[in-house]
């Protein structure tokens, strides 16, 4: 019977690998000198997010009149910026989280490098709200606390202040969750570790670990509780950055289906980046042995799934149009397909609900370069649906008179470049210095020492 | 006060379980298991007591939204009312999304903050292992010593019969 099973279905992790093998797979690289290539890769990484600091040193100075906007068009590639970021974060909460409750035990492969991606793109995401204040150095008024100003609050009834809250407590979960996660590994490091400086912050971070089985025994409690806690906390989150624009009474923003289309467009532009850095790292690390074809081809599923939610949601909001009766919603969505930005919806039509079509085909999926391709148009076709909503909408609004287009300055570009560079900078940093895979919870889905595998261990 | 300890090295989940189960059934005290991966059943068969920590958790989540919604509706109702578009000082709906943020922030935090209290867990602490590889590819059941019923090379055999790798006698101030 079980050996049915096992022939049914083939071992998540390639290559017969003994327990003490995992963890000398993933631990070794961080070892060894870092490759040219690594090398490489962080210089240009580092160049962007030189370039973005300049930017935002520059425009601090200055103000955010060194930005494209204008009097009609008063939010644009900063709010694009940051919810394409924080979209992306959110896949890895789906496979950290969603996945772990529906028992999905392949996740644990993608698992760490998914919830690094989340923190990291979090971080990137909270740049741009910042530095649009225009006076950063007051970002503390977001908070509240009791102040000189009479006590005055912020103002609870505003998406604004919720995102804040949204925001804050899903880079704190995440980041804990990141961290219980890591424990039992940074303790794995600690104890295999021969530079001294290794083991020693290991041996801090990891807080005294010891695999004993009454601290093993809560923290998967913990870590189930975390789980339960992450998922409707993801949803919530872009369910409130889409509430930005819902509550506004613009046409093009104010429906209904904003939140479950946003939520799913996070996932899909999420998956897309997984499965990119997924390529990068597997490559990289040469870990193709554990982030195996099944596991791209299951992400790939979840790409083409998300793919088909976010298609619906563009038809449905064209009907919804039509059948709203409303002149002006109408003409915002005639607007996006044949005005002046046509050429940003097709993009994002086209990356975002053609060219994942060709996922269907497994053939397509098994090959590596070309599901690397695709994720970066999925990416860049969910950058131009936030651009699209956002820009199409304000520009040209109810009096024709106040119209006016958008185009962003240099300075727009550079900030966004260097949150590209800030985030890659982190990712390529986060691959030397922490197990890129969950070492402690792949060792739990291999097959040995499992009831009706008696041979494999002798 | 020093313990004289025994501690079965086993280098797989199933043989490990096996043995708890069979260290159990014969009387042994079982200190505690040491294992590198969490392995479904090792919590049942040491008999541990399901942990507390859901019940923790929830208290700390409802105290967090309890108190976010008495704070914003005295922030925006009672100290400060600002009139925001005509909408009621006490708007309760538009309320929710901050307490629910704050509810999973408070649940959270304390679902891990107490997981270190209790599991005594903080920066500095030196990891005390049972046996080297612990943290890497080996599982160590420690059996305590109670009495002089407890016949060290008779348990040895029997760990050794359960495919123990390694089995070995330890004196020590404490382990766990």
């Amino acid at each position: 019977m079980a050996e049915a099973a096992i022939a049914l279905r083939p071992p998540l992790i390639e290559g017969n690998k003994s327990i003490a093998q995992v963890t000398h797979d993933v631990c070794a690289p961080m070892e060894a000198r870092p490759t040219v290539l690594w090398w490489a890769a962080l210089l240009v990484s580092f160049s962007l997010l030189v370039l973005g600091a300049v930017a935002i040193a520059y425009q601090v100075a200055v103000g955010v009149g060194t930005w494209g906007l204008n009097r009609t068009v008063g939010w644009a590639f900063d709010i694009t910026n940051f919810v394409f970021w924080i979209g992306i974060g959110h896949a890895g909460t789906l496979i950290s989280a969603i996945l772990f409750l529906f028992r999905q035990r392949w996740r644990t492969s993608v698992n760490r490098a998914a919830e690094a991606m989340t923190i990291f793109a979090v971080m990137c995401a909270g740049i741009f709200p910042v530095i649009h204040t225009g006076r950063p150095w007051f970002a503390y008024w977001m908070f509240p606390y009791p102040n000189t100003r009479g006590s005055l609050w912020v103002n609870f009834r505003s998406p604004l202040v919720w995102d804040f809250f949204a925001i804050s407590t899903y880079f704190t979960v995440s980041a804990m969750f990141w961290f219980v996660g890591l424990l039992p590994d940074l303790a794995t490091i600690r104890d295999r570790a021969t530079a001294t400086w290794r083991r020693q912050l290991a041996g801090v971070l990891s807080l005294g670990w010891n695999g004993s089985y009454r601290a093993w025994q809560r923290y998967e409690v913990v870590y189930l509780m975390l789980a339960g806690l992450g998922t409707p906390l993801v949803i919530s989150v872009h369910t409130i950055v889409s509430w930005d624009f819902a509550t506004a009474v613009l046409p093009g923003w104010h429906a209904t289906i904003f939140p479950p289309y946003f939520v799913a467009g996070a996932i899909f532009s999420g998956m897309a980046m997984v499965l990119t850095l997924m390529i990068i790292a597997r490559r990289l690390m040469h870990l193709q042995q554990y982030i195996t074809l099944r596991h791209i081809d299951r992400m790939c599923k979840l790409v083409i799934t998300t793919s088909g939610i976010v298609g619906l949601a563009y038809g449905t909001e064209f009907f919804t149009a039509l059948y709203s009766g409303s002149s002006y919603e109408q003409f915002v969505f005639l607007n996006r397909a044949l005005g002046p930005l046509f050429w940003g919806y097709w993009t994002m039509v086209g990356c975002n609900v053609f060219v994942p079509q060709l996922l269907w085909f497994r053939r397509v999926r098994a090959n590596v370069p070309a599901v690397f391709l695709i994720c970066v148009l999925v990416n860049v076709g969910m950058w131009f649906e936030r651009f699209i909503i956002i820009v199409t909408s304000l520009s040209r609004d109810f009096l024709p008179a106040n119209w006016f287009h958008y185009a962003p300055t240099r300075v727009e570009v550079a900030t966004l470049l260097g949150s590209f560079g800030l985030f890659f900078t982190l990712f390529l940093l986060f691959c030397r210095f922490v197990p890129v895979i969950a070492v402690a919870e792949v060792k739990g889905v291999l097959n040995i020492g499992k009831p009706g595998q008696e041979a494999a261990h002798e | 006060m020093s313990k004289r300890l025994l501690v079965g090295v086993f280098d797989n989940e199933d043989d490990t379980l096996a043995a708890i189960r069979v260290s159990r059934r014969q009387g042994f005290k079982v200190v505690d298991v040491y294992a590198p991966y969490a392995v479904h059943g090792i919590d049942e068969a040491m008999g541990l007591s399901p942990s507390r920590l859901p019940w923790l958790v929830f208290a700390v989540g409802l105290l967090g939204a309890i108190l976010k919604v008495w704070f914003e509706f005295w922030t925006t109702a009672v100290d400060w009312p600002v009139n925001v578009g005509g909408k009621p000082f006490n708007s309760l709906p538009a309320f929710v999304p901050v307490t629910f943020e704050v509810m999973v922030l408070f649940a959270a935090l304390g679902a891990v903050f107490s997981f270190f209290v209790v599991c005594r867990l903080f920066p500095g602490k030196r990891a005390v292992l049972p046996v080297a590889g612990v943290t890497d590819n080996r599982f160590a059941i420690v059996l305590e010593q109670t009495d002089s019923t407890f016949e060290a090379p008779a348990v040895r055999k029997l760990f050794e019969k359960l495919h123990a790798v390694h089995v070995e006698e330890q004196i020590t101030g404490e382990v766990a």
